[in-house]
């Protein structure tokens, strides 16, 4: 029900992508499927199929791997929101466990050494921080948990940062891990309709959230 | 633009279990932070504001809630008291904010499925929503430092597209051993009380503490003071160090501005993030001379609570709106000579001055900045 009211036509989901289940998928459509490796190995798996280029990766902890391969891909072949000011691009995040599967690496390190750069990552807008890092995305970020995907509350807090002018693109979804269980699924978002897409709407989120 | 109103609202720190109490022990200058030697928590001495170890925040009845929760019920439950604001209504929200909830489990509790399910937030939010009787699903912010701030801009959200009349937002975080171990590991801790702003400052403090803000769109229940807009930025610059030009948070604090329809002459009151440490307050510095503020009174408030995590953009609105109230600017504790590069006007003495609108400003990792305008009537 939350903002049900001010969620209007004229947004569209111009990419979305999802990855797991061995599975990454744009669009809908399959694009790339790993039977074999686990957690780590299959994003790296993933970063090496689409022949990525980027250090940093290396230095995420494995959530802000997900969710940045995940933004990279959802991002492929939309070269023109590089032209949008990047203070209206912005990025809305949610999961249920926040920072849990680093949380328990880091707890770990501190019968030894506590690692900096472990606790680091025990923040889930870290996330968030990486993907605006690498396309210099400059406005709002967040990180809201629920218990599940709330496709509503997400809907209708988009469609108000798109609908106020803060914002004219916004990445937001669903990334989650947790020891060997993961889920990424991100949509863009804007209200340019000459860029074509599905109409915008937490019915529309749902339904590709359920392709898996 | 639709008005969204203070109702009522609480802190509960080491300092007091109300915010006419804080309020009280901030314009006599107590602080919190005193230096701690506790080997649970840590293996060196250090500085931080913490509640008593017997102080168990009790509440009625009690049942099986972890002391963050507790600390989350005891601060709500005074702010709804005062109110006349049913938690039940249909038209009622309540947001939380934290940025480790109940971390501290993993340090007493064996690890199990359960245990991770006991630390995810939603089963803490869930818990208090339950113990007020909220009919609505409570909305979870986990956003590093910019947690508190964030919840009141999506609670200002929330009321101004108009499904919701009432948003309670509460914010809480407890200093924990892996809390505490994480920013020794980033030497971001201060060896002596923190001293934002100042020239000898070497860092934080950590504090614990909740506060909750009653956000209302009904005047019926206002307490005169408006939350005119809010803003948030991401420097897209680095995970952990802030901006080194300021850039993120004025950008920030410009469009918080600009929503409010205020310049930086109208500004009273700057309620810094000022956390003490080297770059944190020289990049907020920077910001306020971005947007012309360097003539405009500012003050941080981490020297009396340390730096309360998800609980503290919220706690220092709280205590920032009493200044508003009673007409008094809080000096910024332990500032003695300016060590930022551009000038700012930090508060060194209690001043008694009128004062119409407050700058909260608020920064954290992940180089996320928030800031949010308010105003007495």
């Amino acid at each position: 029900m939350l903002f049900a009211r001010i969620m209007n036509e004229g947004k569209f989901i111009y990419e979305s992508c999802s990855i797991g289940g061995q599975m990454v998928r744009k669009n809908g459509e399959i694009i790339f499927h790993d039977p074999v490796s686990k957690t780590s190995a299959f994003l790296i798996s993933i970063y090496e199929h689409f022949e990525f280029d980027y250090p940093r990766f290396f230095k995420m902890d494995d959530l802000s791997k997900l969710g940045w391969l995940a933004s990279e891909i959802l991002l492929k072949g939309q070269d023109g929101i590089r032209n949008c000011n990047p203070e209206k691009i912005g990025v809305v995040l949610s999961n249920a466990n926040s920072s849990i599967d680093t949380d328990l690496k880091y707890f770990d390190s501190l019968s030894d050494t506590p690692s900096p750069s472990l606790f680091v990552y025990t923040l889930p807008n870290i996330m968030i921080a990486e993907i605006c890092i690498r396309n210099n995305f400059k406005g709002e970020g967040v990180f809201f948990i629920s218990e599940r995907f709330d496709e509503k509350f997400m809907a209708g807090y988009v469609n108000k940062l798109l609908d106020s002018g803060k914002l004219e693109f916004c990445i937001c979804g669903w990334v989650e891990l947790f020891q060997g269980a993961f889920q990424a699924v991100l949509f863009l978002v804007g209200n340019s309709p000459g860029k074509g897409g599905q109409l915008f709407s937490a019915d529309q989120m749902i339904e590709i959230f359920k392709i898996q | 633009m639709k008005d969204v109103f203070v109702s009522t609202c609480n802190i509960f720190s080491p300092l007091g279990k109300t915010s006419a109490e804080n309020f009280l022990q901030l314009k006599r200058g107590i602080s919190g932070v005193r230096l701690y030697t506790d080997s649970l928590l840590s293996a060196k001495p250090f500085y931080a504001s913490l509640f008593d170890e017997g102080d168990d925040f009790p509440i009625d009845p009690p049942i099986f809630h972890t002391r963050f929760e507790k600390l989350l019920i005891g601060s709500i439950r005074e702010a709804l008291e005062k109110s006349e604001i049913d938690p039940g209504h249909p038209k009622t929200g309540m947001v939380i904010t934290s940025t480790k909830g109940n971390i501290g489990l993993l340090e007493t509790r064996p690890l199990s499925r359960d245990l991770i399910d006991r630390i995810a937030l939603p089963t803490s939010a869930g818990l208090v929503s339950r113990y007020f009787g909220f009919k609505n699903p409570p909305v979870i912010i986990s956003n590093a430092c910019i947690s508190g701030l964030l919840g009141i801009i999506v609670a200002l959200r929330m009321i101004r597209g108009r499904d919701y009349e009432h948003v309670v937002v509460a914010g809480a975080d407890l200093v924990t051993r892996f809390v505490l171990s994480g920013f020794q590991a980033l030497e971001a801790l201060s060896p002596l009380p923190c001293v934002p702003f100042d020239a000898d400052r070497a860092g934080i403090n950590l504090g614990e503490g909740a506060a909750t803000i009653i956000l209302t769109g009904n005047p019926k229940y206002s307490d005169g003071v408006r939350v005119l807009a809010g803003s948030v930025s991401n420097d897209a610059n680095h995970i952990s160090a802030p901006s080194r030009n300021g850039e993120g948070l004025g950008q920030a604090i410009k469009t918080a501005l600009w929503d409010s329809g205020l310049s930086a002459h109208d500004i009273d009151l700057v309620s810094a993030h000022g956390t003490g440490t080297p770059y944190n307050d020289e990049m907020e510095a920077k910001a306020l001379n971005l947007n012309g503020l360097h003539h405009a009174p500012v003050n941080s408030l981490k020297g009396y609570f340390g730096h309360t995590l998800g609980a503290a953009g919220i706690l220092e609105s709280v205590a920032s709106i009493c200044s508003l109230k009673e007409n008094l600017i809080l000096p910024s504790m332990g500032f003695k000579r300016s060590g930022v590069t551009v000038p700012v006007n930090i508060c060194t003495s209690l001043l008694e001055t009128p004062l119409r609108n407050l700058l909260k400003t608020a920064s954290g990792f992940g180089g996320c900045n928030a800031a949010v305008a308010y105003s007495k009537n």
